[in-house]
């Protein structure tokens, strides 16, 4: 097992951009991610932000999979998985989880949560794991029997986590998981998340463009900017002494509580 | 909790058990065709010709809803065409919805040259004039039952397979098929399990309609007397043959014609209630 659960080196993902598609002929290739280079060790719980725009939901979707790279190298505990076809990818799959950002649409609307913890083991909805891992998101093992449509915010981003951790991956890919959900259930969530990370040894991608939310949960970040990796440190010096500008301005854009204030 | 969902089910549940009533007759009807109808569907009285309904002057007891021109009870005569129209809407309903559906998510889910080989021919098929087509086709095949089966089944799988197909596309783009591959399911695995229960409702709501909608070709190609030999009596070949005498005997034109509205309005509200009752997101 290597110490990197992922490295990614020079890692380019690039799209037809339609709008300057000329009439006859291809159109130009834009850019999404620019030749990106980091490592995740595991047990670690990695920050990525960045601006909207700036291909941190590319880059996440790229690492899982669910977009292939168009140059670059991707190794998931020693295997290049950059150009790996669906079929050769797929028993590589439950070692990968992915939560995504809106749980209402990610949560099959006409399955009860218990099928739909269920299907990704290949067990019924009563299989003692899905219980276990709802447990494991502070839900009542009978929410199984509940439909997404039935839940709130929040409870549906728990069943997500359920679902992504029922397969006990080594990494979980979390796609701006808490920008959904309303400022209680969000902190919430967050804790829940750090109970599970301490308690599974979860390594985690956690993609946000809320650096308080990544100040709470990650010991190490990236910062995104227009496909570009401007800042990679460890949270505690990037809060402290940011390198670059545009980190600076992220974080200039986190509101604090001000007490001088009184209403 | 006080909200607006009491009264909508209401709704739906009258509708859905009228239709079911009706539908519940006509099968009824159709299964016990011999045994129920008052007189032999084919035997012919002149004496007896177009005799009026029951409850009209000059009418004979026995024959509820009067007599056509060659003396025949409209009445046993609506209750046996009951059979040729529930096996048509079963069987070609039924069967246009499978080879519709499973071409419409086929080209929904995996796209590409499935997609666009598929769509072009529902593009060439819509081109024709559905009732030309039908009359076309019965013409190569021959009448018959299985023929007029046949030829609803191909004229009408497009239906099924334009909306199937969008309802299928619009599904594939939602997050919880993202999540079925993160998960490591199959292309045909994530079709089967994730996506179909979705298209569901709306298949059923379209099989529905497409059974009184087969109920209605199978009459209008009676009407053309290109349906099934006219001894054996249909609800079309009856609106056919009433229509010659309709100043003189509008009873003939019309039971068979109130049977028909009854039956295909019934078939499309069953199918819509159904819905509303069954599917756990509107519930």
């Amino acid at each position: 097992m290597a110490d990197n659960i992922f490295e990614v080196s020079d890692l380019r993902v690039d799209v037809a951009d339609m709008t300057r598609k000329p009439l006859f002929g291809p159109a130009p290739r834009l850019e999404i991610l620019k030749g990106i280079s980091f490592t995740v060790p595991r047990g670690v719980v990695l920050g990525i932000v960045g601006g909207s725009g700036s291909g941190k939901t590319t880059l996440g979707r790229t690492m899982v999979r669910l977009a292939e790279p168009s140059g670059g190298r991707m190794l998931f505990d020693g295997h290049d998985i950059a150009h790996l076809s669906d079929a050769a990818m797929r028993p590589l799959r439950p070692r990968i989880q992915m939560i995504f950002q809106d749980p209402l649409s990610s949560l099959n609307p006409r399955l009860t949560v218990g099928r739909t913890v269920a299907a990704p083991l290949n067990a019924r909805a009563n299989d003692p794991r899905v219980g276990e891992a709802l447990e494991h998101v502070g839900l009542p093992a009978e929410f199984a029997q509940r439909y997404p449509h039935e839940l709130s915010g929040g409870q549906r981003q728990r069943v997500g986590i359920a679902r992504a951790i029922a397969m006990r991956p080594e990494f979980i890919l979390a796609d701006e998981i808490v920008s959904g959900l309303d400022v209680s259930s969000q902190a919430q969530v967050l804790m829940l998340l750090e109970k599970l990370v301490a308690e599974l040894g979860l390594t985690l991608a956690f993609i946000s463009h809320d650096l308080s939310v990544i100040r709470r949960l990650c010991s190490r970040v990236i910062v995104l900017r227009s496909g570009e990796i401007v800042e990679n440190a460890a949270t505690a010096d990037l809060f402290e002494r940011p390198q670059h500008a545009y980190t600076r301005e992220l974080l200039d854009a986190i509101p604090t509580p001000d007490p001088s204030i009184r209403w | 909790m006080l909200d607006g969902r009491g009264s909508i089910r209401r709704r739906s549940g009258a509708r859905l058990w009228l239709s079911a009533v009706w539908l519940t007759l006509f099968v009824l009807a159709a299964l016990l065709a011999p045994w129920i109808s008052p007189h032999d569907p084919l035997a012919q009285d002149l004496m007896l010709g177009r005799l009026p309904p029951a409850w009209v002057a000059g009418a004979e007891p026995g024959y509820w809803l009067g007599t056509d021109s060659l003396g025949r009870d409209v009445l046993s005569r609506i209750i046996h065409g009951a059979r040729i129209a529930l096996v048509v809407a079963l069987i070609a309903g039924t069967a246009t919805c499978l080879l519709g559906s499973a071409l419409g998510m086929v080209a929904g889910f995996y796209r590409g040259w499935a997609d666009r080989l598929i769509s072009r021919l529902v593009d060439i098929w819509m081109a024709f004039p559905p009732v030309l087509f039908a009359i076309l086709l019965i013409a190569v095949l021959g009448t018959g039952l299985t023929s007029v089966i046949l030829a609803i089944v191909i004229i009408d799988w497009t239906r099924f397979c334009r909306v199937v197909r969008a309802e299928t596309l619009n599904q594939s783009k939602m997050d919880y098929v993202h999540s079925a591959k993160v998960a490591g399911f199959t292309r045909l695995r994530t079709l089967a399990t994730e996506i179909l229960p979705n298209v569901l409702p709306t298949i059923i709501a379209l099989l529905t309609l497409e059974m009184g909608i087969a109920v209605i070709v199978e009459a209008i190609l009676s009407f053309v007397n290109l349906s099934i030999s006219t001894d054996q009596p249909t609800w079309g070949g009856m609106i056919a043959e009433g229509r010659t005498s309709i100043h003189q005997a509008w009873w003939v034109l019309v039971f068979p014609l109130v049977a028909l509205f009854l039956t295909v309005l019934s078939f499309a509200q069953f199918g819509d209630g159904l819905r509303e009752r069954f599917d756990p997101v509107l519930r």
